[in-house]
């Protein structure tokens, strides 16, 4: 039953990911079209503009969730093509084990990032 | 696939024969086969037996596509040589092996003791509350025909082993419960009679079980009988996932149904036969 818990946090985190994304793509790459959250104008990796976002609560928030969503969605999705090479049991408990820590440490360190912007 | 003839041809046929006993690893074995206008795989490896090598070791039994015991690899797709004929599938060559992703116990026949582990381990029949009534029956469940288009195409299946031999997740994890077992674990989730998904979600919702399946779909492009074991297993994953989120809904079996008391017979339909056998009595 763990792989059913599993599988569906996976395809949960696909459709965050979807919808996070497709608001990464519409801020960032038509920003000349849709020209919001660009504070200061220009571009929309402008330092000025970048800073704006971070410190906008809703965007830290997405930030986490894109972050935790993409991280979980991919260890995952690259377990089972590690899982598909036939590894042994205690193999796959260790990669288990090792994506675990691995994830979270990655998570932990984005978040910390993304709040110590915020604080700017 | 080859235009038939409808003359006879002379065509090669290649063999894999392995004897545990005596060879250290398969092998090719080459045979001259006439064949004849309408001539089954099956037809061919009997005339081979019968008359080149009677070595040769085979499994089949129905010999019209019912039982499933004569799938083998034809030509490099898994098939049932009863169902095939030679030439729709071979101009000169013929290449017979044994089903992949099983253990060979002689030539041709696989060891499918395996599948059948897994299959029983899903708990491939009804399993109600209601002991005392699958037991000693005192009617018939009841079940519309719209509940049985739920599962009818999965109930097709004749376990001939194809879409094991096909699937590309069980080549690489041999404990993966493959297309068969998950498919016929489908079929009785959503019987209409039946209460036992919780028994087979332990098994198939576990580490290899559903989700080890990356939809490659040869199962469902081989399976001689149209089942579409794919199909079945992305249906089980959406209800396992459904399970988990407390989104799927309760369904209760379906209620005995006695025997009608108020029927009459239509006129134009004759009563039966008188019985040739007492019917064994009842028990209660």
């Amino acid at each position: 039953m763990r792989e059913t818990k599993w599988w569906t946090w996976h395809i949960a985190a696909g459709a965050i990911i979807l919808i996070v994304l497709a608001l990464h793509m519409l801020i960032m790459h038509l920003s000349s079209v849709v020209g919001a959250f660009n504070p200061s104008g220009g571009e929309a990796i402008a330092w000025a503009n970048v800073l704006a976002r971070s410190k906008m609560l809703s965007f830290v928030i997405a930030y986490i969730l894109l972050l935790g969503a993409a991280l979980y969605h991919g260890l995952y999705g690259f377990r089972t093509i590690l899982f598909e090479l036939g590894p042994n049991p205690a193999l796959q408990k260790v990669i288990n084990v090792a994506f675990w820590i691995g994830g979270l440490a990655l998570f932990a360190l984005g978040t910390g990032a993304a709040i110590v912007a915020k604080m700017l | 696939m080859v235009e038939p003839r409808h003359t006879s041809a002379d065509i090669t046929v290649y063999l894999r024969r392995y004897n545990p006993e005596r060879d250290a690893r398969p092998r090719w074995q080459r045979y001259a086969l006439r064949v004849l206008p309408g001539m089954t795989v099956l037809d061919g490896l009997h005339e081979i037996q019968e008359k080149q090598d009677a070595t040769l070791s085979f499994r089949f039994s129905c010999r019209m596509g019912v039982c499933g015991s004569c799938a083998m690899m034809i030509n490099g797709l898994p098939a049932l040589a009863c169902n095939t004929q030679i030439a729709q599938v071979a101009d000169r060559t013929l290449a017979l092996a044994p089903l992949p992703n099983f253990d060979i116990i002689k030539d041709l026949v696989p060891d499918l003791s395996p599948m059948f582990r897994k299959h029983t381990a899903l708990h491939p029949y009804i399993e109600r509350d209601d002991v005392g009534e699958l037991e000693n029956p005192s009617g018939e469940f009841y079940q519309s025909p719209e509940e049985l288009t739920r599962y009818l195409q999965f109930a097709y299946c004749i376990k001939c082993g194809s879409c094991m031999a096909a699937c590309p997740t069980l080549a690489t994890d041999p404990e993966y419960s493959g297309p068969m077992p998950l498919a016929q674990a489908h079929r009785y989730n959503n019987d209409s009679r039946d209460a036992g998904f919780h028994g087979r979600k332990m098994v198939a919702g576990a580490g290899h079980g559903a989700f080890r399946c990356h939809y490659a779909g040869e199962c469902s492009h081989v399976c001689p009988k149209g089942v579409d074991p794919a199909r079945a297993l992305q249906l089980m994953k959406r209800d396992l996932v459904l399970d988990y989120l407390r989104l799927k809904r309760r369904r209760t079996p379906a209620a005995v149904q006695g025997p009608a008391r108020d029927a009459q017979r239509l006129p134009d339909i004759p009563s039966a036969p008188p019985f040739t056998v007492r019917p064994t009595e009842r028990k209660t």
